[in-house]
Order: structure tokens, then C-alpha cells, then sequence
């Protein structure tokens, strides 16, 4: 049986290192782009506190392309990543996956980390990637991330009430 | 990329916490309400980062800094990772973080009137071997108080953050010492249903790993999530 999870809690930026939001800074190439948007609890208030992770399996990690980044949410609940943008990878089956990162929550309050996906609006495999066909209408959009200037892409995460993202037991 | 198709196993029933743990006051806002919608594990989730001591260099004494000695009372930690089969995890990354002897994280936001130690950072990071194994030197954290409830305060206790095989491993945890009478009022802890698992949280007093003269040694191993069936090796009759 696996050992059990426990909180991070409110202390975890001593392991913080700034450069880790920044998965092009071992030189990796390809569509550099920004990933950003905040996490707000369920009174609507900012988390100032969470560690956001993203791993992408797309591009292939490399020496120069670790896939894993890692951010602390600032005093507005925000956090701000710079990568490469992935592509389509395999899904079950025969299946095809629209771009994605995933996206893992860390926090105070959080004994089990929360696990969600960031997408891509206007992707034209989402229509058919696998996992967001999962999801009942209504709360697809949780998940898929707006571009609000070019190469720069937003998506709010709501860990409770109304506009709760979903989160995924893997 | 290099990966393991074999999907993890689902996590045995009341081994970890819930997120909806009420007595753990900071839970209640912060644990989703809705249903968690369960995927497949695909590329995404069965492979996961990779990072090398050359890139990410290991420092395996907290104890020490510049030379310079720490108060406290001094500990070695050692232990195994493996999965749920017990086959090693080798060569994975360990980070951890802690407070130091008197109870203070080296941190702005933790306001507790206890003193900073400034050659305690209680930052490390080590990487398992090929037998799943690591170690590392520390001081043995305070106890603080928190403001969960009144007179709460936690059990002394050792961040770790872990990586394993793929990213549906991932495992942050706590490790505890073992006899400490604040475990059993503290609802972090409590907050695993299972009480082998709860156990299994606390590290073990081990006179093997103490130094004479010089540590005191705890074992704490940790058990990642395991494969649905036993991976197969390329070559062999697969009947």
C-alpha cells in the first residue's frame, strides 16, 4: 500500500526556486509561450499560498527540456509559467489528445494534490480529445485556457463552488 | 519518450487523506465539491519528469552549513523508496524541507516567537540509488503551534516531495517520529482513515543508522503506487 499524501502546507517556498516557472531556461526551442492565471478558494478569495506544477509530455523532454515546472501563486493568487508549447499526443486507443499540460495543485488545505489539465482554446483536436469528452457540457471550459494576447494564455482555477474547475482522480 | 505503458495501480481504500477533512479547518474552503472525474492514464500521466544530480545538485546535510553546525539535535534519515511490489525506485529525486530544533521554518510568513537558526535552512534534496535508497543528515525539527484550533500545535515532522516513475506518483508527505503525543490530536495526521497507513507515516528509531557519539538514526521508507500487472520484458513469451 502507498504511502500517504500529506499537506504541503503554508512553508513549502523554502524549496522555491523562481527559475523552475521558466521551462525554457535550459535553451529549449520551439513556440515559447506564457501560461498564467490565478487560483481562487471556495469564498472566491485568492490562494496566495498553492504550488502550481505543470509536466507536459509534449515536446519530448530532452537535456535541455525538462517538461516540469514549478510556481508559487503570488499575493493575488496568481501564478505565471513560460514553456514551449506541446502538441497532439496519443490517447487511448486509436485515439488522438489536443494539446495539453497537466496541471497539479499544491496547498494548504489540500491533504491530496489536486489534478487538472490546461488546454488550449481553438485547438482543433479538442473537439475529439478523449479526456474532455469525458466531461459533462457545462464545465468542459474549465479547463481550456483563453489566449489574451498573442502566445499568451490564461486559465483561472476555482478549487470550489460556482465555476469549480474539474479535477481528474488519476 | 521513454515510459512504462502499464497503467498505476488505484490507491487502496482509506490509505490517503480526504480532502473534505473538516477538522482541519483550512480544508473547508479549499477542497473541491464535485465529483473527481476519473480518467485513463495516458502518456501524460504514465510518464513524468526526469531530473539528474548534475542538474539539480544534492545537498544532504542540513545540518551543516558553509561549516558551520546547527542547534539541535542531530539525526540521520534513511530509508528505501519502492513501489507497491517493493521493487526499488532508484535514482529519483527526494526534496525536503522542515523547521528547525526549535520549531521555526526559515521563512517570512511563519510568525512563531521561537528563535531562527542561521545555519539552519532546512532545505534538501538527495536522489535514491539503484536499491531505491537515500539519506541524509538534519537536526531533529520543533514542535510549533498553528492556529487550527485552540493549543494546537504540529508533531514534530519532515517534509518530502517525491517523483517516481510517472506523474501519477507523485507523492507529497510528512514524516513523523515515533512516541510523539501530539500525533494522535492532530488532524492532519488523523485524517487518514487507515490506521496502518497513519503508521506508516512515522519513522522508525533505528540503532543501526545511529552514530555513536554523534546521531541518533530514524528509518522512514516510502511506498509509490505500484503497476496494474508486472510490465513484461521485451523478448520473453508473453503467455
Amino acid at each position: 500500500m502507498t504511502t500517504a499524501s500529506q499537506t504541503i502546507g503554508p512553508y513549502w517556498h523554502l524549496l522555491e526556486d523562481r527559475s523552475w516557472a521558466d521551462l525554457t531556461r535550459f535553451g529549449a526551442a520551439g513556440e515559447v509561450i506564457t501560461v498564467a492565471g490565478t487560483v481562487t478558494d471556495g469564498a472566491g478569495a485568492p490562494m496566495t499560498d498553492a504550488c502550481v506544477e505543470i509536466w507536459q509530455a509534449s515536446p519530448e523532454t530532452s537535456d535541455v527540456f525538462t517538461g516540469f515546472g514549478r510556481a508559487a501563486t503570488d499575493e493575488s493568487g496568481r501564478f505565471v509559467f513560460r514553456t514551449v508549447k506541446p502538441g497532439a499526443v496519443p490517447g487511448p486507443g486509436n485515439t488522438l489528445q489536443a494539446p495539453h499540460l497537466a496541471v497539479t495543485i499544491f496547498a494548504r488545505g489540500l491533504l491530496f494534490h489536486l489534478a487538472t489539465r490546461f488546454y488550449f482554446e481553438g485547438a482543433p483536436e479538442n473537439e475529439n480529445d478523449p479526456i474532455l469528452s469525458m466531461i459533462e457540457d457545462g464545465r468542459r471550459e474549465t479547463l481550456i485556457a483563453r489566449q489574451t494576447e498573442p502566445g499568451v494564455w490564461h486559465l483561472d482555477i476555482r478549487l470550489q463552488g460556482e465555476g469549480e474547475t474539474v479535477f481528474f482522480e488519476i | 519518450m521513454s515510459y512504462i505503458d502499464t497503467p498505476f495501480r488505484e490507491y487502496a481504500a482509506g490509505t490517503q487523506p480526504d480532502n473534505d477533512s473538516p477538522a482541519y479547518k483550512s480544508t473547508i474552503l479549499r477542497h473541491p465539491t464535485r465529483k473527481l472525474v476519473k480518467i485513463p492514464q495516458t502518456v501524460t500521466e504514465l510518464s513524468g519528469p526526469r531530473f539528474s544530480a548534475e542538474r539539480f545538485p544534492p545537498t544532504d546535510n542540513l545540518a551543516l552549513n558553509n561549516g558551520k553546525e546547527a542547534q539541535g539535535e542531530r539525526i540521520i534519515v534513511e530509508g528505501r523508496v519502492l513501489d507497491e511490489d517493493g521493487r526499488p525506485v532508484p535514482h529519483t529525486m527526494v526534496e525536503i524541507w522542515q523547521a528547525n530544533a526549535a520549531g521555526r521554518y526559515n521563512h517570512a510568513r511563519d510568525q512563531h516567537d521561537a528563535p531562527l537558526d542561521p545555519e539552519f535552512s532546512g532545505i534538501g534534496r538527495v536522489f535514491t540509488d539503484e536499491a531505491g535508497a537515500y539519506r541524509f543528515i538534519s537536526i531533529k525539527p520543533g514542535a510549533y503551534p498553528w492556529g487550527n484550533h485552540a493549543n494546537a500545535w504540529r508533531p514534530n515532522h519532515i517534509h518530502f516531495s517525491l517523483f517516481g516513475p510517472g506523474y501519477a506518483t507523485r507523492l507529497i508527505t510528512q514524516m513523523y517520529f515515533p512516541g510523539d503525543p501530539l500525533l494522535a490530536l492532530d488532524p492532519i495526521f488523523l485524517a487518514t482513515a487507515d490506521a496502518g497507513a497513519r503508521e506508516r507515516l512515522v519513522s522508525k528509531f533505528d540503532l543501526e543508522i545511529t552514530q555513536p557519539n554523534w546521531a541518533l538514526g530514524y528509518r522512514f521508507d516510502i511506498v509509490l503506487r505500484g503497476r496494474q500487472a508486472t510490465p513484461m520484458e521485451d523478448g520473453h513469451d508473453h503467455r
